[in-house]
């Protein structure tokens, strides 16, 4: 359902993709894992087109998006297409401030759906409810924890029905057990079948809930496969040295 | 008169040159249906002339007693050359600066303000015969009397009017201790506080402003002729008026209104040949006279009955600067918001034109600003209406400065908030309608409030393209009554009322948007 061909993408003359190509069936939940700076955040931010590879396809739910160095009316266009599939998570949470969580929620189905206030409404709540916020759903994101914020803006992506959901290192900025209230949403999306694709330092998580590992280094991927084979006898020397200092 | 030499203070330099971008701007020639054209006229009866009608005692000036009518001998002088053109004389207050570039411009036929007929001058405009003949006296406090000839003067401390006939005078004769005022008030006030020991003027502003503690001593020295101005392409109009003076001249008009005011003199009697005395008393002196001893005093009556007369007037400035101030803010947020966005998001064409606007604009002062949207526009077939120029200027001067506010305010509402919106498909329009404004908008607000509260302030420089607003009145009340103080606390406190609205309405918006504004990223 999701298809990424020969990502690239350089930050002048620094080399951050080197061709990144990635398949991803419906349901699955992926792992990107690698040392900082490998690229693996700007591949996520690329597959959404918040970052514009400077070559590469991406395909999601048959909307294809071809890029390359000159960004045109049309390319936003097709861009916008492809973003209404996509659900994007950050590390710092990027609640709008100035709206209590339900108004965080309802905004882009009021705005850019033109969702009626009821429904959006319906939508919003139910949502917070699953992600266990429904007590907190009149206050502003100042009032809230980390692992509140995080789990708000889940609910705020997946007021958009994405197909696909992207989180980029979703927990870094949480304390271990703010972390797990957190985690254990994203494992209850994955029994709904939901496709997430996740940038994580968290091994622990991309060994026990990951059906597929991605290891990426200097903006290649290095190895990819089952976590349970890839934690254990990880094939390349490269994963085998970075896995070596986490564990 | 006072500052009769037109181009004085900086201000006037400034004017010079408005006046000769004015002069290029050629004033269509008209068909004429008449044999002369009248600028400015509404109808066909209007006949509008120009004078400055603040503190302009005995020339055109409130009524203290009346206050909202004009009065004044040339306002006499004008009402009696109207009817003979028969048309409706309408008095339009400019500024003494905007006197002769509002003439240039077309807004009104013709000045009269006291303006001598010099060469200078004559370069400028068409002056018209003389309507007036004086001279300068010398004026001291009770008890100094032997200062009575320019050659007394010698070694004394001598306050007179900047570059008039006057202080022309005093340096041919070598007086050492001239004072040059600009304001004939602050030179009278110098006067009695002993700070100048002698003055020398125009006679008529001497009669009018002196005191009873101070004495016209010595012969009327020199000879000062007024005359009216007119555009330099309109002799007709000048003609016209000629004769029309000429025949109050003729008929005793003029002498019966100069003798009013008190001001029938030899060299009127020499230059008109009418040497008849007339019996009539000069009313509009007494009444003068009597009102000013009535109102300038300072027993607790004269002082609350001149307070309350002034109350409808300053609120009257108050409604004017508290319009133009809010149009301008309008005017200004509006722009400011265009030219922030611009510069923050814009093409880089566009950021280079937006900031090279904000850099100007910035970088020059308002009041030239004011004076060239008003004056020099025409020069390009733009003539706006005073109010929308004073609107304009401040509006579009204000922006740059809200601009600047703006774009610091869009700059720290953090990168992950637009993140956040495009990745939830928003288009970059709702994102910032949506998320990035309202965030910027809020550390901006108290910089908002203290730039609104300049502005209100700022609005006195649009009195310089004839609107009457607060600080004119404040001018204008003070002058004609000698008194700064109590007037200017009133007027202080129609300033501080208009601003404590802003601040109240910024405070409560500040506490809204400001309600748990926190975090979200780190």
């Amino acid at each position: 359902m999701l298809q990424a061909t020969d990502i690239a993408k350089s930050f002048g003359d620094h080399e951050v993709l080197r061709g990144i190509s990635l398949d991803v069936e419906r349901g699955e939940l992926i792992s990107l894992i690698g040392p900082s700076g490998c690229g693996k955040s700007t591949f996520l931010r690329c597959l959404n087109f918040l970052e514009h590879p400077d070559a590469g396809r991406v395909c999601i739910e048959g909307v294809t998006l071809e890029s390359n160095k000159h960004w045109h009316r049309k390319d936003e266009a097709q861009a916008h297409r492809l973003r209404a599939h996509v659900g994007m998570v950050f590390q710092s949470f990027n609640l709008f401030p100035h709206r209590n969580v339900l108004d965080n929620v309802m905004m882009a189905p009021l705005q850019v759906k033109k969702m009626e206030y009821e429904k959006a409404r319906a939508i919003a709540s139910e949502l917070l409810e699953k992600v266990g916020l429904a007590t907190v759903k009149n206050r502003y994101p100042d009032r809230l924890s980390g692992g509140q914020k995080q789990r708000a803006a889940i609910a705020r992506a997946l007021a958009m029905k994405p197909s696909v959901m992207l989180y980029d290192e979703p927990t870094s900025a949480l304390d271990p057990e703010l972390s797990e209230e957190v985690l254990s949403v994203m494992r209850a999306l994955d029994e709904e079948g939901m496709t997430q694709i996740v940038v994580t330092h968290d091994m622990r998580f991309a060994r026990a809930a990951s059906d597929r590992v991605l290891y990426l280094e200097e903006g290649q991927i290095v190895e990819s496969g089952d976590p349970d084979v890839m934690f254990v006898h990880p094939r390349e020397a490269r994963t085998r040295r970075f896995l070596r200092t986490l564990l | 008169m006072q500052k009769y030499t037109l181009w004085g203070s900086v201000k006037k330099r400034v004017c010079l040159f408005v006046l000769l971008v004015g002069c290029l701007c050629v004033l269509v020639p008209n068909a004429m249906a008449e044999s002369y054209s009248v600028p400015g006229a509404q109808n066909e009866q209007d006949l509008p002339w120009a004078s400055d009608g603040e503190a302009n005692v005995p020339y055109v000036f409130h009524d203290p007693a009346h206050e909202g009518r004009i009065t004044g001998f040339e306002y006499d002088l004008m009402g009696a050359i109207s009817a003979l053109l028969h048309r409706h004389g309408r008095f339009v207050q400019n500024g003494w600066d905007g006197l002769i570039p509002g003439l240039s411009r077309g807004l009104y036929a013709m000045v009269i303000d006291g303006i001598e007929i010099t060469p200078e001058h004559a370069e400028a405009v068409l002056f018209s015969r003389p309507y007036y003949v004086t001279s300068n006296r010398i004026l001291v406090m009770k008890g100094h009397e032997t200062l009575n000839t320019l050659a007394a003067l010698h070694h004394h401390s001598v306050g007179t009017i900047k570059n008039t006939a006057a202080e022309h005078l005093l340096l041919q004769h070598g007086i050492e201790g001239i004072r040059s005022y600009e304001e004939e008030t602050d030179l009278f006030t110098d006067l009695r506080n002993g700070r100048v020991d002698a003055v020398l003027i125009d006679e008529p502003i001497a009669q009018y402003y002196r005191s009873d503690d101070m004495e016209l001593v010595g012969d009327p020295i020199g000879r000062i002729t007024y005359g009216i101005a007119f555009p330099k392409d309109n002799p007709a109009l000048r003609d016209a008026v000629n004769t029309a003076l000429e025949n109050i001249i003729h008929d005793g008009t003029l002498h019966r209104i100069l003798a009013r005011w008190n001001l029938w003199t030899p060299q009127m009697a020499v230059y008109t040949g009418d040497y008849v005395t007339l019996k009539s008393k000069p009313t509009a002196w007494d009444e003068y006279r009597s009102t000013m001893a009535r109102m300038s005093g300072s027993g607790a009556s004269a002082l609350w009955h001149r307070y309350l007369a002034f109350v409808p007037l300053i609120a009257e400035g108050a409604v004017m600067t508290l319009a133009v101030s809010a149009l301008a803010m309008v005017l200004a947020v509006a722009i400011g918001l265009i030219l922030a966005l611009g510069r923050h998001y814009g093409s880089a064409p566009l950021r280079w034109i937006f900031g090279a606007y904000v850099e100007i604009v910035r970088g020059t002062p308002l009041l030239i600003q004011v004076l060239f949207i008003f004056y020099g526009l025409p020069v390009f077939g733009i003539r706006l209406s005073p109010f929308i120029a004073g609107v304009m200027a401040l509006g579009l001067n204000y922006a740059a400065y809200e601009a600047e506010n703006y774009r610091a305010g869009l700059l720290s509402v953090p990168r992950g908030q637009m993140e956040a919106a495009i990745a939830l498909n928003m288009t970059h329009f709702q994102a910032l309608r949506l998320v990035i404004v309202p965030q910027a908008f809020r550390t901006v607000v108290p910089v908002m409030t203290n730039d609104f509260i300049a502005l209100i302030k700022d609005s006195s420089l649009v009195s310089v393209i004839t609107l009457t607003e607060l600080s004119q009145t404040y001018i204008r009340l003070s002058s004609t009554y000698y008194d700064y103080v109590g007037t200017g606390l009133m007027v202080g406190s129609a300033y501080l009322l208009i601003g404590l609205p802003f601040v109240r309405l910024a405070r409560m918006a500040e506490k809204r948007l400001g309600r748990a504004i926190g975090q979200g990223h780190h």
